[in-house]
């Protein structure tokens, strides 16, 4: 199980993903948003969606849990 | 001794420590120090100081160092080389007498010092003798940071780099790690356990991949020796051998693509990939990266233009949306204050938000940590190029090489925008009042109207006009415009305060 953490603090701008999904890595799961910026969060590793822990507008700090994936 | 003893004497020291350590090497996924030596040098070069040392005891063989001068591409070099087979590569007092001796050769010489580091630390049965004194371990650190910025030193880490060893990785230019062999710490996890109570495991605490990622202690992360050995001489060529000289020039090359059609998006807030940028704009084959896996969200790297070595300081809008944060402050600064030491021009490619704001930065320090940059770039004299890519907002157009920090030149592609903060921010924070005083419709149109006259405000035909940039240039011009640029600027002059030193930012 890996958890795809926050690059950096932001809120939420769009979940990519939902559970069950079958992700790929290097795959954008969540799109955040900072500094006016877009900025993806990829995951590192394939595997499939076991739980959403952000909805879209949620402010989170670096480091916290966005998806978890098995 | 008869010549003959002689001749039996080198070869036995000459071999290191007991077979039974010589043996395991190639499980270890190591070669012998003098391997390492032959491949790290133009063959026939070498010359060796002290091979003898401690030769009246059998297991000290040369006293764990291999010390001398040979040469790289035919230019002279300094090197000292751990031999892990002799006590782990531990320091005796000889030990530290060869290594002292070879820095202050490097000194007098002028030529790069090269430290091949593959030890336990000190031994600690000698440790009066080797420990504290005027000539004692810590006399090899002092004599770094007087080499510092004098002569390249170049640490290539095949095995462990412990307590006070550790500092010798710490005071070169750059540290080149073997994955899963070489690594750093303070104590050892046996230490950690007995005297802090914590339980982990070398590679976590001090391991290659976590100094080059995590920590930034290590700049490189090679996959065996050979890889480091090569990246090592690679590095070495785009430095001079001594602060007085020019980096050596190489053939030149025309860049790998050249096509910038779709390269750079106009929407400022999507991320692109700005590798794609420095691959259009340096020579072929030449891109040689700093900390590539440390704070990415800044990209420093040596390249050639026109076989000319440069320093590329670029942020990465692809990671953390090329936001400056802590890490890749300390990160610009050391890389600018490099090539500084050494002549090469900097080239800085601008495509910023800012520094990052919330209280987890503020927490760590942002503002000092950014003043560093900032002090770098400041007091950087070498030729400096400054190209707005894209946004070039708040304190993050100081950190790049803005036009008060004593750029060369600006020069914009017609993407740049140069502002406090972007039109979002920036309407938001000027008209906040009116904003809340308006409702639905007539508040959005509202927003949008003035984030037009904000966008005009900084758009890059306006900066053009009040001399904010020297030029504004299409991309495929960039290349040859940085070269000529280049050229030209070769006889700035380059001192910049008249003082001891400044007192810096840390």
């Amino acid at each position: 199980m890996q958890a795809i953490v926050a690059s950096l603090a932001g809120t939420v701008f769009k979940v990519l993903v939902k559970p069950g999904d079958r992700v790929k890595a290097g795959e954008a799961v969540v799109i955040m948003e900072s500094m006016k910026m877009e900025i993806p969060v990829e995951t590192e590793a394939d595997g499939i969606v076991q739980e959403v822990s952000v909805r879209e507008g949620d402010f989170v700090n670096e480091g916290d849990p966005l998806v978890i994936v098995e | 001794m008869t010549e003959e003893e002689l001749k039996a004497l080198r070869a036995r020291v000459q071999q290191g420590g007991p077979a039974k350590y010589r043996e395991r090497l190639a499980s270890q996924r190591k070669w012998p120090v003098r391997e390492r030596l032959a491949r790290l040098l133009d063959p026939d070069s070498w010359v060796e100081d002290g091979l003898l040392a401690e030769n009246l005891e059998p297991e000290l063989a040369a006293d764990g160092v291999v010390t001398g001068l040979g040469r790289i591409e035919g230019r002279p070099v300094a090197v000292m080389a751990n031999d892990p087979t002799v006590k782990a590569g531990s320091w005796g007092v000889r030990t530290v007498e060869k290594i002292l001796r070879i820095q202050e050769k490097a000194y007098d010489l002028q030529c790069p010092m090269f430290y091949l580091v593959d030890s336990a630390g000190a031994r600690i049965t000698d440790q009066v003798a080797m420990f504290p004194g005027r000539r004692g371990a810590g006399r090899i650190f002092y004599n770094q940071v007087k080499l510092s910025g004098r002569v390249p030193q170049i640490c290539l880490l095949f095995g462990p780099s412990a307590a006070g060893g550790a500092y010798i990785p710490a005071f070169a230019d750059v540290v080149i790690m073997v994955e899963h062999n070489a690594s750093m710490y303070l104590g050892s996890p046996r230490m950690a356990e007995m005297v802090i109570g914590e339980r982990v495991t070398l590679e976590e605490m001090g391991g290659a991949r976590m100094h080059c990622t995590v920590s930034g202690v290590g700049d490189l992360l090679a996959s065996d020796e050979g890889e480091a050995i090569r990246w090592g001489r690679q590095y070495l060529s785009y430095f001079p051998s001594y602060y007085g000289d020019r980096p050596p020039r190489a053939a030149s090359a025309l860049p790998r693509v050249g096509d910038w059609t779709g390269v750079i998006p106009a929407n400022q807030n999507v991320p692109f990939d700005m590798m794609q940028v420095i691959e259009r704009l340096i020579d072929d084959g030449s891109w040689f990266p700093i900390k590539p896996l440390f704070a990415p969200e800044l990209i420093t790297g040596l390249a050639r233009l026109d076989g000319n070595p440069v320093g590329i300081v670029a942020n990465q809008p692809k990671v953390k949306g090329g936001v400056l944060f802590v890490d890749s402050a300390d990160k610009g600064a050391r890389f600018v204050t490099l090539c500084d030491a050494f002549n090469l021009p900097l080239i800085f490619l601008a495509d910023v938000p800012g520094f990052m704001i919330g209280s987890q930065v503020e927490r760590q320090g942002i503002i000092r940590h950014g003043a560093k940059m900032i002090a770098a770039v400041s007091e950087a004299t070498v030729p400096k190029i400054s190209v707005i890519v894209r946004k070039a907002y708040g304190a993050g157009l100081y950190a790049m090489a803005g036009p008060a920090f004593g750029a060369d030149a600006t020069l914009a592609l017609p993407t740049a925008q140069i502002a406090v903060m972007g039109p979002e921010a920036a309407v938001n924070a000027v008209h906040y009042h009116r904003i809340q005083e308006l409702q639905g419709q007539e508040r959005q149109d509202f927003i949008r109207q003035q984030r037009e006259i904000y966008q005009d405000d900084i758009d890059i035909r306006r900066l053009a006009a009040e001399l904010v940039v020297d030029e504004v240039i299409e991309p495929a011009a960039l290349r040859s415009e940085c070269i000529r640029r280049l050229a030209l600027y070769q006889g700035k002059t380059r001192a910049f305060s008249d003082r001891r030193h400044p007192v810096a930012p840390v």
